[in-house]
Parts: structure tokens; C-alpha cells; sequence
């Protein structure tokens, strides 16, 4: 579904990718994990050329988008939908107003566009919501909006750009969820770059590994599923409580 | 009392002239301020039109205007003036400096909004594949618009301010009414008439301006 061949990006004489290829496949969950500063959003952000790579070739479905023209690269973003770690709503507009937006963009007419809103809305679990505006939300919500904008045009393909990674485990756990029923629902393929193995293990069916702008391993994985974080966290205190009172 | 009654329709006269320079220094500010101070926002470095030359050129004119202390400005002004309107007197004369003023003053205002968008609101324009057009009108404007409103009212209130000097090429308006009449005809009586009439308007400029930007902002 995306493939990067030999992509390479340089920023005022740093590093950030060294040429490298990585072929994501239809459908898949796909997880980029690294340490901050191993080159991983610059990595994703390449894949709707967010960030243009100074060399190589980046390939979505059926397009060579680094060959493009300006306008055809527009048209083929719409069906790359992405999300941010600060989900990057427009606060003067409602939530259902967020999410109007990439159809407005399209030029979809009113009453379709309606509907779609909708859909989406309820697709991820905050249609009632709708008229609220981004800052009476909370951050969960927020992503979930965020969620639903990046889906309104139907993309094949989405990209979250640490998705969990101002929001905390039990939100985490919801965003995974909405994020997995879409993969297994609608179809999409999902990358996901994120700081937080615990991410990867729960929902990735596969893993890339990077290190200081290179590729260091890149394989298959079980994923394990979502169990409650929240409960997850309180059982981790308790065992380093027992622990301590009986040392 | 009297003397008001007596002096109404200059009164009258020198409040329409106001509302005139005023009035065409808003619309200069609107129609060629606030594209200059987009510009400017756009063709900094790293931003979506991405121009130095250009940049520092615009940058540096309105930094020029600006500094410039007004009434030299109205006076460096009178060729250019009299070549745009065919005279270098009157109130339409006096449009024009003010026009200048207004443009680099507001520019600087609507720049100044635009950077407190954040950056993260383009890229997630760019990423649903919005024109440049786009990200202007649907994202940047929309996320900025209570500081454009708040900008444009502190902006008015100083084109009052600076209107009120236009005396000097025959401009009229309150000021110069006050000047003439009330201080150098001894009418303190007039003058603090005018005085009275100048803090009205400014308070109902700043309060209308304040509420409706706050209306308008859902931020937080």
C-alpha cells in the first residue's frame, strides 16, 4: 500500500532519515517505534510528503506521489487521512464544523456533506458532541474528532503521528480501540509512529524499528490486545508496593 | 450651551470629515493592510510562500512608515498626494497619508495575529490536501479571526488619533475643530465638547471591537 524506496532527508546539515526502504502492505496495522530524535515523524510525515525526501520515491496505492504535480498531490492527500499528537483541531469551529472541513475541501454539496458528518461522528463515538467546540473537549475527544476528520473522505490509507502521546493510558486505550475497529471495519491501513511500546504491542501487526534516522529491524508481531491500561497501571503499583513493604 | 448650538453645523461639518479619513483609512487598512500583513506572514522562512527578498523588502517599508514621525509623513507626502487626488489639500488629500499609515500599521497587526496560529493547524491543512488559497481563507483566517477584529479596533482608534492632526492640510474633521475653536478662539466650552464627543466614540469603538472579537474567539 505505501512503499518508500530509498528515501533520505537532511535538515541544515543533520540527519534525520538516511536512505532507507520500507514497504507497508494493504490493510495492515503498521507501527514505527524509535527513540525522540530517530527520525520516525520525519519518516511518516514523508509518506504524504508532509515532508518532501530529498531523494527516493514515495508510492501510495496506485500513485508515485513523490512524481506528482502541486494539484494532483492535493487530490491524492485526500485519500491519505492524518492525525497529530496535538490533534491539530481548528478551535473556532465545532466539532462537526472539523470535521465538514476536508469535505468542504472536496467540494462535496451540504446535504451530503450532513450526512457524512454523521457517519463519522458516530463511527467514533462522539456524535453527540457535534455542536461543542475543541476546547470543551477533552483530550481523548479531541483525538477522536481528529479520528473522524481524517476519515471523513473515505481514505484508503492513515497516518497518526504519536496519536496517544499527550493523552493518558486510559484514553490511550479508547483512541487504540477506535483505531483498530476502523482497520478491521473499514479496511484502512494504519501507521502509526509512537514512543510508547505499549502502543505497538496491543494493536501492531507489524513493527519497524528505527534508530539515530536508519532502519534497524523490521518484523511481524502477535498483536496482544487492549486490556484495561487504567487497571494495568493500578496492578504495576501494587506489585512495586508489595515489594517494597516486604524488602 | 449656547455656543454648541451656535457652532452646530460645524460641529456637524467637522465630525462628517472624520468619520471620512476614518472611514477610508479602515477600508485601505482591510483592503491593502491586511493582504500586505498575510504576505508578510507567508513569505517568512519556512512558511508556505517562503520568500526573503520580498519579505525584507515589504518588512522594511512598513518598518519605514512607521517610524516616521506622522506629521512629517502628511508633509513628505504632499507630492505623491496631490499626484493620486489632484490636490494636496482638503479631506480627500488627507486620506491619503492617513490610507499609508493605516496600511503599514495594520499590516503589522494582521502579521502579528497570523503567528499566534499554530503551526501545527497548516500542516494539518496541507495534509487533507487544502490549496494555499485554502489554508489561507479556511484555516488561518478562521483560527486568527478575534485578534484580525482585535487588531483592526486598536487600529481605528489610532487612525482617530491620527486623524485629529490633519489640520495642517486643510482636512478638518474633530480635532482640528477643537484646535481652531475651542483653544486658539478661547471656547473651552467647545473644546471640551469635542473632547467629550472624541472619548464617546473611542469607548463605543473599543468596547464594540472587544465584545465582538470575544464573541467570536472559542479557543478556550
Amino acid at each position: 500500500m505505501i512503499v518508500l524506496e530509498n528515501v533520505e532527508k537532511t535538515f541544515e546539515n543533520v540527519k534525520a532519515v538516511y536512505p532507507l526502504s520500507l514497504t507497508i502492505d494493504k490493510g495492515e496495522i503498521h507501527g514505527i517505534v524509535g527513540t525522540s530524535g530517530a527520525g520516525k515523524s520525519t519518516l511518516i510525515r514523508m509518506m504524504n510528503l508532509l515532508e518532501r525526501p530529498d531523494n527516493g520515491t514515495v508510492r501510495v496505492g496506485e500513485q508515485l506521489l513523490t512524481s506528482l504535480s502541486d494539484k494532483e498531490l492535493r487530490k491524492a492527500r485526500q485519500n491519505i487521512g492524518m492525525i497529530f499528537q496535538q490533534f491539530q483541531l481548528i478551535l473556532n469551529r465545532t466539532v462537526a464544523e472539523n470535521v465538514e472541513m476536508p469535505l468542504e475541501l472536496v467540494g462535496m454539496q451540504k446535504k451530503e456533506r450532513a450526512k457524512r458528518i454523521e457517519e463519522c461522528l458516530r463511527f467514533v463515538g462522539i456524535y453527540d458532541k457535534k455542536d461543542a467546540y475543541p476546547a470543551q473537549l477533552s483530550g481523548g475527544q479531541k483525538q477522536r474528532v481528529a479520528i473522524a476528520r481524517a476519515l471523513a473522505n473515505n481514505p484508503a490509507v492513515l497516518l497518526c503521528d504519536e496519536p496517544t502521546s499527550s493523552l493518558d493510558p486510559k484514553t490511550t486505550t479508547e483512541v487504540l480501540q477506535v483505531l483498530r475497529h476502523i482497520n478491521e471495519t473499514l479496511g484502512v491501513t494504519i501507521v502509526i509512529v509512537t514512543h510508547e511500546m505499549d502502543v505497538v504491542k496491543s494493536i501492531c501487526k507489524h513493527v519497524s524499528i528505527m534508530k539515530d534516522g536508519q532502519l534497524v529491524d523490521s518484523f511481524e508481531i502477535e498483536p496482544q490486545g487492549l486490556n484495561d491500561a487504567e487497571d494495568h497501571y493500578i496492578e504495576d503499583l501494587k506489585r512495586i508496593a508489595v515489594a517494597k513493604s516486604n524488602g | 450651551m449656547d455656543k454648541i448650538i451656535e457652532y452646530q453645523s460645524e460641529i456637524w461639518l467637522s465630525i462628517g470629515q472624520t468619520f471620512v479619513m476614518v472611514g477610508i483609512s479602515i477600508l485601505a487598512a482591510i483592503l491593502v493592510g491586511l493582504p500586505l500583513g498575510t504576505y508578510l506572514y507567508l513569505s517568512r522562512q519556512g512558511n508556505l510562500y517562503e520568500n526573503k527578498i520580498l519579505f525584507s523588502i515589504l518588512d522594511t517599508f512598513v518598518n519605514i512608515v512607521r517610524s516616521f514621525p506622522f506629521l512629517l509623513l502628511v508633509v513628505f507626502l504632499i507630492p505623491f498626494t496631490r499626484y493620486i487626488i489632484g490636490t494636496a489639500i482638503g479631506t480627500m488629500a488627507a486620506t491619503v497619508p492617513l490610507s499609508i499609515i493605516s496600511i503599514a500599521y495594520y499590516a503589522r497587526l494582521v502579521e502579528q495575529s497570523l503567528l499566534d496560529v499554530p503551526k501545527g493547524i497548516i500542516e494539518a491543512a496541507i495534509s487533507m490536501g487544502a490549496s494555499k488559497a485554502q489554508v489561507i481563507f479556511k484555516f488561518l483566517y478562521v483560527e486568527a479571526r478575534s485578534g484580525l477584529i482585535f487588531g483592526l479596533t486598536t487600529a481605528t482608534i489610532s487612525f482617530i488619533s491620527y486623524s485629529t492632526v490633519m489640520g495642517i492640510v486643510g482636512g478638518g474633521g474633530v480635532g482640528d475643530f477643537a484646535i481652531r475653536y475651542g483653544y486658539q478662539r478661547f471656547e473651552t466650552e467647545l473644546m471640551t465638547f469635542t473632547i467629550i464627543i472624541m472619548i464617546i466614540l473611542v469607548q463605543a469603538i473599543q468596547i464594540t471591537g472587544t465584545k465582538l472579537s470575544k464573541k467570536l474567539d472559542k479557543r478556550s
